[in-house]
């Protein structure tokens, strides 16, 4: 292909755009959560198994940085959550131009944040 | 054209639609628990555990977590597809996703059956 190419890009002023934002964190946020499975299914075993390991799991977790890897988790699991109901409002077609797919993008990333803010205050 | 049903075999869709059904039922499962967990005065060991002794709960925690690895490996799966584009690699990766799937599946059933 002859075709001619533009030139000079400006890298600096192209930017992701919202959407595509909202999209790449669905998938590390995915990838995390998937990751933590070990260390989650560690902790539901630890937290049921006998009182001994319950109080002996939250004497872990009452450390700065247990709770700091959790406050991490729960973002990701709640940006996953609340990217994921976009999709589905995508597929139900309740998205249909491109104001609304910036206005939910944003939606998307505001509420994960509250909720992970207001979570994180009522666990700890 | 050929006319394609979402019931047939091996079609795209066929993981696609898993997907979305494993999501809807791991929201419904995830905002139910958040919102028992948040209305309890006191949570503590003896009302996590009463909550886990119930046969209904352990069977929808198991549907929960069956949903997740399925839900996960689909995931995995087009990152690894996007991403990695050896043979050889993709193939060991996959293989290790649904072992260890498999094994946290087991792992689950013990955990909550066991306690």
């Amino acid at each position: 292909m002859d075709k001619e190419r533009p030139k000079h890009l400006a890298l600096h002023l192209i930017q992701l755009p919202l959407p595509g934002f909202v999209s790449i964190l669905h998938r590390v946020s995915g990838l995390l959560l998937f990751l933590a499975l070990p260390l989650l299914l560690l902790m539901l075993q630890y937290s049921l198994r006998s009182i001994e390991t319950y109080t002996q799991l939250m004497a872990i977790l009452a450390h700065p940085l247990a709770k700091l890897l959790l406050l991490g988790l729960l973002w990701a699991f709640l940006h996953h959550f609340c990217a994921g109901l976009r999709y589905l409002a995508i597929d139900l077609h309740f998205v249909r131009d491109l104001e609304q797919a910036r206005n939910s993008s944003k939606v998307v990333i505001v509420v994960s944040l509250l909720l992970t803010v207001l979570l994180g205050a009522k666990l700890w | 054209m050929v006319s394609r049903v979402v019931t047939g075999a091996h079609y795209g869709l066929r993981d696609w639609l898993i997907q979305r059904i494993t999501a809807a039922l791991m929201a419904v499962y995830g905002v139910a628990l958040a919102g028992y967990l948040l209305l309890q005065p006191h949570l503590d060991y003896d009302v996590w555990t009463a909550l886990f002794s119930g046969q209904p709960m352990r069977t929808f925690t198991l549907l929960f977590l069956l949903s997740l690895f399925y839900h996960a490996w689909i995931g995995i799966r087009d990152i690894v597809m996007d991403y990695i584009k050896p043979t050889g690699v993709r193939l060991a990766i996959h293989v290790l996703v649904i072992m260890v799937s498999l094994l946290y599946a087991i792992w689950a059933m013990q955990i909550l059956w066991g306690m």
